[in-house]
């Protein structure tokens, strides 16, 4: 089978899927759609495995053309893939987590009426998101980009009949919109400066535009790559939820579980990661772009950590870990380590996939009940789930060995030895986020599988392991979440794996570690003389000491700490301040637009004043008609008088 | 020279007369005034060799419009004082305006006589030059359709007029024949039968 | 000696004279008529002094035709005005106003 043959068939068969089982579910049936759904996907997975292999055999990048839309003023709109390591690998990813949640949501939705639904959705959410992967031009990223942000929406609000969901997908889908609109405006510069669409092309061409200068305020020029990289990674940072476009995601844990773990842990929100990555010699180009990121994605990767350790939800602690380590994936990629971020990516994934996945499995078991405050002791109850967990919490934190553990430190080392402007302010939030990463991992392991049991007695009698269809797909994805970084770690970051796909840049000295690296043992034996290790294990014992030792004493800090507790719960105020300001004065905004603008000043003096204007002229010129015959006469003569004397002044 | 001084004499009649129409109180002084401007009219022709008109305005417009007029001025019953009202608010716009003309006419003929020759006398005419013969032998050869096209005109005016002012006389009894004709049978005349009478 | 001017102004005078005299007139419809007989009076003296100062005889029979017409135009304005008081018993002018706008 020819790779273009490949690429078609990866993309088709979920589409295929979702389509028959969207439009003829009730046909179809429970077990067509999971089979029809399953299988889509396996297909595609096998056929991206089949290619990351012969990628790794070396084979030449692959890029081709489908279909021309349509060429308009000498823009090419196509659609198109483009096949190197690097798109080989975030499909095999992509694939692989979809399968296993397709496998999963069997079992977790089994009882939902909308069964056939949520497969049509999170098939074609694998078909947007493979589509993405796989372009080679923007308007094709741009597509796959606006159709999973679309399913995430569709798939938030699932239950649409709860007010809460229905709240948090359109949160979603607006604030997407909000970085979407800088996307726009960078694709709109790209193809401006260099009026191309496609990645070589554009990649080809933009050096030749550092030299020109861009008037985006009067007076004080700025540099169109500068302005193009801050656009595009605006649209990264509403994909990515990256502050201040945060606000959506855990707010987003309102849809069902298996999608938090697809969308909004593995492959959504790294689309605007991946993105940057591939944009890499783009952004190359630009420090000042490269600094915003770095600045933004280290006080992300901090303080999305600080409220994940206030919050009681199980699943929305694990949603502010994916925002912070989605931080620390920027932050990587901000200081010029673009496969850092990849790797980083690619770990984070299958750790962060099991543990929402691990989340579901206990709220099954608990009868949907989500507060972590209600749970405790489960781990004699639910052995599988707790070890997969355990394995994915450890991953997490960075314990040596573990996959996590190499991609952060890699980071971190980076980070440090960057030069780009603000690495140093990096250095340190991501520092201390590793030990908040460990505090809020432990202490849901502690509060959920440890400790006194909190539960009613009820649900404590109905308490069991999850069925196969559920506990499968944890260990599938626990195997990666250990291995994955020891076998990788090598090709990927020292290697040049990832060299033809992605530039790498001059920030980082020589390939840092590359000169020490002896492999990922050594790696391991390294880490104990670095800082980052202690760290983490303070994290751990600090939870140890809160949540197992002494569970009186979180009650007593939080009362203590007042404010800054306030602060914590109500997130910053992030929300608030969108809801009260921003939307009420867009809002106000628009009902004046609305009062004033179409109702007084377009209906009231245009439309409406232009017909009385006509009513008072015409009542005015009315009076000439008098009824007279001897006026109209003299009126005559007068303008006979008159017309003859101008034509005897005119001449 | 003769001519001359006849010419402004009637034609002080003239303007004089015809301001008397427009000033009269008694709309018969008016209309006897416009006689007099007719007749003044007609002698000016004369002074310029038009006969034929200057008679035609004579008999035709004196003799029969003008008598026309004082007809119906002496038939309607006009309340004379009513009359008066409201002329001296107006006199002066309208006497301004009239000024105006006079003096734009004035401009336009004496001071610019734009291309026309305007300072010869009128042409000598030939011996037996006869203005009536001359207009007959036009008239009836290249204006014959318009001649009769005035006659259709005249034509019209007159049942236009009866038709405007006739009126039916009450209690006068007249056969419409058109009615008479279109009358039926079944209207006029019903069967009806009867049974025979017997006789006791 | 008369020239066309002379006869072309005194056109002129009873034409303006003519027309005060349809300005000026409030109350009677019959001095309206008599104004436009005055009118079309000046009108002729123009054909008639325009005819015989240029030679041509079109002038005159152009008179001619107006004649009939003011005629025949007379006619009909007294038939009109008869039919007007009839209905009205008045021949006052400021009455006819119901074309007003």
């Amino acid at each position: 089978m020819s790779m273009h043959q490949l690429c078609l068939l990866i993309v088709l068969a979920p589409l295929f899927a979702a389509v028959v089982t969207g439009l003829a579910g009730r046909y179809v049936g429970r077990a067509g759609s999971h089979w029809l759904c399953s299988g889509g996907v396996a297909i595609s997975f096998a056929a991206s495995g089949w290619i990351l292999k012969q990628m790794v055999d070396g084979a030449p990048i692959f890029t081709e053309t489908v279909y021309t839309w349509a060429v308009s003023d000498g823009i090419r709109m196509e659609v198109g893939f483009l096949i190197d390591n690097l798109s080989a690998l975030m499909m095999t990813v992509v694939s692989f987590v979809s399968l296993v949640v397709h496998i999963y949501t069997i079992g977790y939705m089994r009882d939902d009426p909308g069964y056939q639904r949520f497969f049509a959705y999170i098939s074609l959410f694998t078909f947007a998101m493979l589509m993405l992967v796989m372009s080679n031009n923007f308007l094709q990223l741009f597509f796959g980009w606006e159709a999973v942000g679309l399913v995430s929406y569709l798939l938030i609000g699932f239950w649409f009949k709860r007010p809460t969901a229905i709240f948090a997908n359109l949160k979603a889908f607006i604030v997407n919109r909000i970085g979407d609109f800088g996307f726009i405006m960078g694709i709109a510069g790209i193809v401006y400066y260099t009026g191309s669409l496609n990645y070589l092309e554009v990649f080809a061409r933009m050096p030749d535009t550092l030299g020109l200068d861009m008037f985006l305020t009067p007076g004080e020029p700025s540099k169109p790559i500068t302005v193009i990289c801050v656009s595009l990674f605006l649209g990264a940072m509403g994909k990515s939820a990256q502050m201040p476009l945060h606000v959506w995601l855990p707010d987003s844990m309102e849809g069902p579980t298996p999608i938090s773990a697809l969308i909004h842990a593995a492959t959504m929100v790294t689309a605007g990661i991946f993105m940057v990555a591939r944009m890499s010699p783009l952004f190359e180009l630009s420090k000042d772009a490269l600094h915003f990121m770095v600045v933004i994605g280290a006080t992300t990767a901090l303080f999305m950590g600080f409220l994940g350790v206030v919050n009681n939800d199980i699943k929305r602690v694990i949603a502010y870990s994916t925002l912070s380590q989605l931080g620390y994936m920027t932050v990587a990629l901000g200081a010029g380590a673009y496969s850092a971020g990849i790797f980083h990516l690619m770990t984070h994934a299958f750790f962060k996939a099991l543990l929402f996945l691990a989340a579901g499995s206990v709220i099954i078991a608990m009868h949907h009940e989500q507060d972590m405050r209600r749970m405790g002791g489960l781990r004699r109850y639910m052995p599988i789930t707790y070890w997969t967990c355990l394995i994915g919490a450890l991953a997490l934190i960075g314990f040596p060995g573990f996959s996590g553990f190499f991609s952060k430190d890699i980071i971190i080392e980076a980070v440090m030895r960057s030069d780009i402007e603000g690495a140093r302010f990096a250095y340190w939030c991501v520092l201390l986020g590793v030990f908040v990463t460990a505090l809020y991992s432990f202490r849901l392991i502690f509060m959920t599988f440890h400790g006194r049991e909190r539960m009613d007695e009820h649900t404590r009698e109905h308490l069991h392991e999850s069925p196969w269809v559920v506990t499968l797909p944890l260990i599938a994805l626990a195997i990666p979440s250990v291995f994955i970084g020891w076998l990788t770690v090598g090709p990927i970051m020292f290697g040049n794996f990832l060299t033809g796909s992605i530039s790498q840049g001059g920030h980082i000295p020589a390939l840092m570690v590359g000169e020490e690296f002896h492999g990922p043992a050594e790696f391991i034996a390294q880490a104990f003389a670095s800082r980052t290790l202690y760290f983490a294990f303070a994290g751990v014992f600090a939870a140890w000491y809160l949540y197992l030792k002494r569970p009186d004493l979180p009650e007593a800090i939080s009362k203590r700490y007042a404010r800054t507790y306030r602060l914590l719960v109500n997130k910053y105020y992030f929300d608030w301040f969108n809801e009260n300001v921003v939307a009420v004065g867009i809002r106000s905004f628009g009902t004046g637009l609305w009062k004033h603008g179409d109702e007084t000043a377009i209906d009231g003096v245009l439309v409406n004043g232009t017909a009385r204007a006509i009513g008072v002229i015409a009542a005015l010129v009315r009076r000439v008609q008098t009824g007279y015959l001897y006026h109209y006469a003299f009126a005559m003569i007068i303008g006979l008088s008159l017309l003859l004397g101008w034509m005897l002044l005119k001449s | 020279m003769l001519v001359t001084i006849l010419f402004y004499a009637f034609s002080a009649v003239l303007v004089g007369a015809a301001l008397g129409v427009i000033l009269s109180r008694n709309p018969v002084h008016s209309v006897l005034y416009l006689v007099l401007c007719f007749f003044n009219a007609a002698v000016l022709w004369l002074l310029i060799e038009a006969e034929f008109l200057a008679l035609v305005l004579v008999l035709v417009y004196v003799g029969a419009v003008m008598v026309l007029f004082l007809f119906v001025v002496m038939m309607l019953d006009i309340n004379i004082e009513k009359l008066r009202e409201g002329f001296a608010r107006n006199a002066p716009l309208g006497v301004l305006i009239a000024l105006i003309v006079i003096v734009e006419l004035y401009y336009v003929l004496w001071v610019r006589h734009l291309g026309i020759d305007v300072t010869g006398g009128t042409a000598p005419l030939p011996e037996n030059y006869s203005n009536t013969a001359q207009i007959g032998a036009v008239l009836y050869t290249e204006y014959v359709y318009p001649f009769q096209l005035a006659a259709v005109v005249l034509l019209i005016a007159i049942i236009a007029a009866i038709a405007l002012t006739m009126r039916k006389r009450p209690g006068q009894k007249v056969q419409d024949i058109a009615h008479q004709v279109s009358v039926r049978a079944k209207d006029r005349v019903r069967i009806v039968k009867m049974p025979v009478e017997r006789d006791p | 000696m008369i020239t066309l001017t002379h006869y072309l102004m005194l056109a002129g005078i009873l034409f303006a004279i003519a027309v005060a005299g349809i300005f000026l007139n409030r109350k009677n419809v019959i001095l309206l008529l008599m104004c436009i007989e005055l009118m079309l009076l000046a009108v002729n003296f123009n054909f008639v002094a325009f005819s015989r100062f240029r030679g041509l005889l079109d002038g005159q029979i152009f008179v001619f035709f107006i004649l009939t017409v003011a005629a025949a135009e007379a006619a009909i304005g007294l038939a009109i005005l008869v039919v007007l008081f009839r209905q009205r018993q008045s021949i006052n002018v400021e009455e006819l106003d119901e074309m007003k706008g």
